[in-house]
């Protein structure tokens, strides 16, 4: 037998536990943890498992819609019902350091570990988004960050056989060491066959199903919970290993099972593996009948090693691995499911009644714990911590008026911005087709929409957030993030449904990180409230900071939003590009143009400027039903919104973004004053609240009608032309373009940004 | 019109079996059945498709586990027999691998994964999987692989082409073999092959995914259609 080192408060804290709460474990157990108990709280308790820091500010969001099937936390993911006895299971969750250290392992764990979320209620996964964010593409490291990361994206998915369907990535300094990878899966499963992740019954026997469990990824969620420092490089070893093989049988034998009706409780096993699973699983049966409990003998579970001790076991962050709760009796009947899929299926303990997490091993009982204790909700600690309103001192630009400015240069060199040009590097990296429901190509519609077999319905999916403004203005970001995620699914015709978030953020102790963090919180409430489009879960990734120039910085706030829609008929689905030539071009929206956090700012004035842009929460749902009123009534043949890089982008990229269907424009846009810094708000201003459509001329009186009943600003401002591309003010061209030339600038600058060759 | 049974082999790490079969079931007269990797029973249907995915991983060789599975070796003797054999993407790659049809599939020229819509044209019409389209037509199937760049001994190549072997190119728009449109690096541009006999097909691109307007292209179907057809169906 090994010795196992003595616990006390130094040990507590090398685990990242403080004082008070290793004094509170010896409360509540009455004595001093064994090992493998303090290996058990310091991960449950964990920033990650926990959400210590952050839960009584989540529970500010609004969580509560008509079709929400369950609530936040409730189960591993979210679930909404649309209609036709089926529900969308749904959830965002980031891996950020994991790819930092490990950049192709970390992104393939983190696709892997949310698609387990999802099936583990019963549902098929059916399309992925991704949401990347990495340091500048000059940086040699970045360049090494962004293969990996794609790649492992890449193989994951299109091995497991889900379709990566849309994402998005961005390119900033404070990203530099520590980049975000948030992955979204999006499942969908019948009424009847979900399942709970809750251990109930007792005598129910629990089984381990999946890989074995071996020594990676021990402290994966600790790791999580603290920043990247030199050392970070030694974690190695806390990035788990990917097998997406292993992850398609695990799927196809658990959803078998599930279907045997022989299963009673289900979780998978991700951060914190088998502690988390059998604690909260535990917790949420003695929470649903007021008795649980699970006691398992590590002695049975299959290692991939020998020798491993208790503390590693529970601790094992081995993927493709899930917790069942059988009906008791029938367990034969699931081994033999997971049996046919060449599957491990092993009992290793039952469901008890006397609230205890109890584990045994060489025939003593290593940890005895009540579950309660353990998890959120139940012991786990809850925090407030201070905050402290830090401005950025970033300068407000002082806009160039002489005539001398070239736009047709710089809507060029903005098109062919890392953050703006063609991500088609990225995507086609991805399988976006498999399970033949995806409707459209990325990039030609404004959210990624895929069609319901057996129904007329499809569904929309979108991530979204710009952190510059919610760097310069959390508020207004974190409403921003919402409302441009709920603008991009209604511009494809679908109506936005649900939330789920996955919030990114520096040191929750430093009170202008958690400032931003509470008050960013605050912008997405007060958007999902006006929307009705609850927020039915995700995670919050803290710890995120590296050194730039020897100094410790966080990176820009980042909630990421992911959000569903319903299109009830797929015949509805509008496009983001020009589709006749002679419509009319139709901007819809009006607000107070500035520069303010605009892409255009930082290239040509090296600023993001002293504020966010303006957001109007009522707008922008006035905005969404219009769009969805349009698309319903058939009256409109493009819908895309104006976001990074302003209108010049938005025209631009519904030019060329079919490369089956490139149309030009001519657009005459109207302004008071009509000098140059007007000019350059004119064309780059990404000021909220705004699509351009275009639209059949003989339709244009109905759009309006429509608008107008609705409130919503409209203007025609030009027309959709063979070939060709212009823009002028008050009359006066300003610039012209050919369609070549736009998608030159605009379709291969990612990969030379990058110097990809060189790879 | 006699219905026309066909077979559709899941692999473990199969992952488009379910959109062929679908596909399938949406020509009259079609119905798919789901043969599982470990039988030896082909259940009585008339033709077999290997689709698409990751069979057993490919963490090895793509397809190079699969060829051993004890189903396959049913699906040999069919072929062996004459009876129609089509392999889709991963499908392709068991059926090199398996020496039921020639030459090798390796990782493509540009070292990445391509998931995109593509040409390609039809350089033979005459087999029982391609005679509902014209010769030379270009059609619009998407493909999703990491190693569909196929290559052969100059001599294999040079009976491929003098036999009619070829049934499908890379092209572009306008039906010419470019090396643009070459995007995985194919030798001559092949992107689908026929056994010498004309029993077995082989591509990387995927007709299942090109048989619905909805999803951006119904230029798939008239390979199911050629097949169910000369199968006495549809």
């Amino acid at each position: 037998m090994n010795t196992e080192p003595e616990v006390n408060l130094k040990l507590a804290q090398e685990h990242g536990l403080n004082e008070e709460e290793y004094a509170k474990i010896c409360d509540v157990l009455g004595r001093t943890p064994s090992f493998t108990e303090l290996g058990i709280y310091s991960v449950m308790w964990s920033e990650h498992c926990s959400y210590k820091n952050s839960i009584a500010v989540l529970k500010t969001l609004p969580r509560d819609g008509a079709s929400l099937l369950t609530q936040a936390g409730e189960e591993n993911a979210g679930l909404v019902d649309i209609g036709d006895n089926l529900a969308v299971a749904f959830k965002i969750e980031s891996h950020n350091h994991p790819s930092a250290v490990e950049p192709y392992q970390g992104a393939a764990t983190g696709v892997g570990g949310i698609h387990r979320d999802i099936f583990t209620m019963g549902a098929r996964p059916v399309a992925s988004l991704d949401s990347l964010r990495f340091g500048s593409p000059r940086d040699p490291r970045v360049r090494y960050l962004v293969d990996g990361v794609v790649r492992g994206i890449g193989d994951y998915g299109n091995s497991f056989g889900v379709p990566t369907v849309a994402g998005e990535i961005y390119f900033e300094e404070c990203y530099t060491g520590n980049p975000l990878v948030n992955a979204m899966s999006v499942g969908l499963v019948e009424h009847h066959k979900t399942v709970s992740a809750t251990a109930l019954g007792k005598g129910n026997p629990v089984l381990i199903v999946g890989s074995s469990t071996g020594r990676d990824g021990i402290h994966g969620a600790t790791f999580a919970s603290e920043e990247l420092s030199e050392a970070s490089e030694d974690k190695r070893p806390s990035v788990q290993v990917g097998d997406p093989f292993a992850e398609k049988l695990l799927l196809e034998a658990t959803l078998e099972a599930i279907a045997t009706g022989a299963v009673s409780g289900l979780q998978d096993m991700g951060a914190a593996g088998l502690t988390s699973s059998t604690s909260e699983m535990s917790a949420r049966g003695i929470e649903k009948t007021g008795s649980g409990g699970i006691e398992i003998d590590l002695d049975l579970t299959p290692a991939r090693e020998k020798g491993m001790t208790a503390y590693e076991l529970m601790l094992s962050e081995s993927q493709e691995r899930m917790l069942i709760v059988a009906e008791k009796g029938r367990e034969q009947e699931i081994i033999d499911v997971y049996k046919k899929w060449d599957v491990n299926a092993v009992v290793i303990g039952q469901v008890t009644d006397d609230n205890m997490l109890r584990v045994r091993q060489h025939g003593e009982v290593v940890a005895e714990i009540p579950a309660m204790s353990l998890v959120l909700g139940g012991g786990a600690p809850v925090y407030i911590r201070e905050a402290v309103e830090k401005k950025p001192d970033t300068p407000a630009a002082d806009l160039v008026t002489d005539s001398s400015l070239d736009f047709k240069a710089l809507s060029l060199q903005l098109l062919s911005r890392p953050n703006i040009a063609s991500k088609a590097w990225v995507y086609q990296q991805y399988d976006s087709m498999v399970q033949t429901n995806t409707v459209t190509p990325a990039g030609q519609t404004d959210a990624a929409v895929i069609r319901i077999k057996g129904t007329k319905k499809g569904l929309a999916m979108k991530t979204d957030c710009n952190s510059r403004y919610v760097y310069l203005n959390p508020k207004a970001g974190g409403a921003i993030a919402v409302a441009e995620c709920a603008r991009n699914i209604a511009c494809t015709g679908a109506k936005p449904l649900a939330v789920t978030n996955c919030l990114n953020f520096g040191n929750p102790y430093k009170p202008e990180v958690y400032f931003q963090f509470k008050t960013a919180v605050e912008g997405m409430g007060d958007a999902c409230r006006m929307f009705d489009t609850p927020v039915t879960g995700g995670n919050v990734s803290f710890y995120n900071e590296t050194s730039l120039g020897g100094e410790r910085t966080a990176i820009y706030p980042t909630p990421t939003i992911g959000m569903i829609g319903l299109l009830d008929d797929i015949g509805n689905l509008v496009e983001s590009t020009f589709r006749e030539a002679g419509d009319a071009i139709v901007l819809l929206g009006d607000p107070e143009l500035a520069l303010d956090g605009s892409e255009y700012l930082v290239m040509q004035y090296g600023t993001p400027g002293a504020d966010s842009p303006a957001v109007d929460l009522k707008h922008e749902k006035n905005l969404q039903e219009l769009l969805v009123t349009l698309a319903a009534k058939k009256l409109v043949n493009s819908a895309h919104d104006v976001s990074d890089g302003g209108l010049a982008v938005t025209l631009a990229e519904k030019s060329i973004m079919n490369h089956d269907r490139m149309l030009g424009f001519e657009v005459d846009l109207e302004c008071a004053n009509s000098d140059s810094a007007a000019r350059q708000k004119l064309l780059f201003s990404e000021a909220q609240g705004r699509v351009v459509i275009s639209v059949d001329p003989g339709k244009a009186g109905a759009v309006i009608e429509e608008a107008d009943r609705l409130n919503v600003p409209v203007r025609v401002i030009g027309k959709v032309l063979p070939v060709g591309a212009s823009i002028a003010v008050n009359g006066k061209p300003v610039a012209e373009f050919s369609i070549d030339e736009l998608l030159h600038a605009y379709n291969h600058a990612l990969e030379s940004a990058l110097h990809l060759e060189e790879l | 019109m006699a219905d026309v049974t066909v077979g559709i082999v899941v692999f473990p790490g199969s992952n488009c079996d379910h959109d062929t079969e679908y596909a399938v079931a949406s020509f009259p007269g079609a119905k798919p059945v789901m043969l599982w990797h470990n039988d030896h029973d082909l259940k009585g249907c008339d033709a077999v498709i290997l689709p698409g995915g990751f069979s057993y991983g490919d963490y090895l060789r793509c397809g190079s586990i699969a060829r051993f599975s004890p189903l396959m070796r049913e699906v040999i003797d069919f072929a062996g027999k004459g009876r129609p054999v089509l392999g889709i993407c991963n499908g392709f790659q068991v059926l090199v691998e398996c020496g039921l049809l020639e030459g090798a599939l390796i990782r493509n020229a540009g070292r990445k994964f391509v998931s995109r819509q593509t040409t390609i044209s039809v350089a033979n019409n005459t087999t029982i999987f391609t005679d509902r389209y014209e010769k030379g037509e270009v059609l619009r199937v998407p493909v999703a692989h990491g190693e569909g760049n196929y290559i052969a001994s100059p001599e294999t190549i040079e009976s491929l082409e003098s036999n009619g072997q070829v049934a499908f190119r890379y092209t572009d728009a306008g039906g010419n073999a470019t090396e643009e449109a070459n995007f995985n690096g194919s030798m001559n541009n092949i992107a689908g092959i026929v056994n010498r006999q004309g029993n077995v097909l082989g591509l990387m691109p995927h007709p299942e995914r090109a048989s619905e307007a909805l999803l951006g292209s119904e230029d798939g179907r008239r390979l199911f259609e050629s097949l169910f057809a000369h199968l006495g169906g549809a």
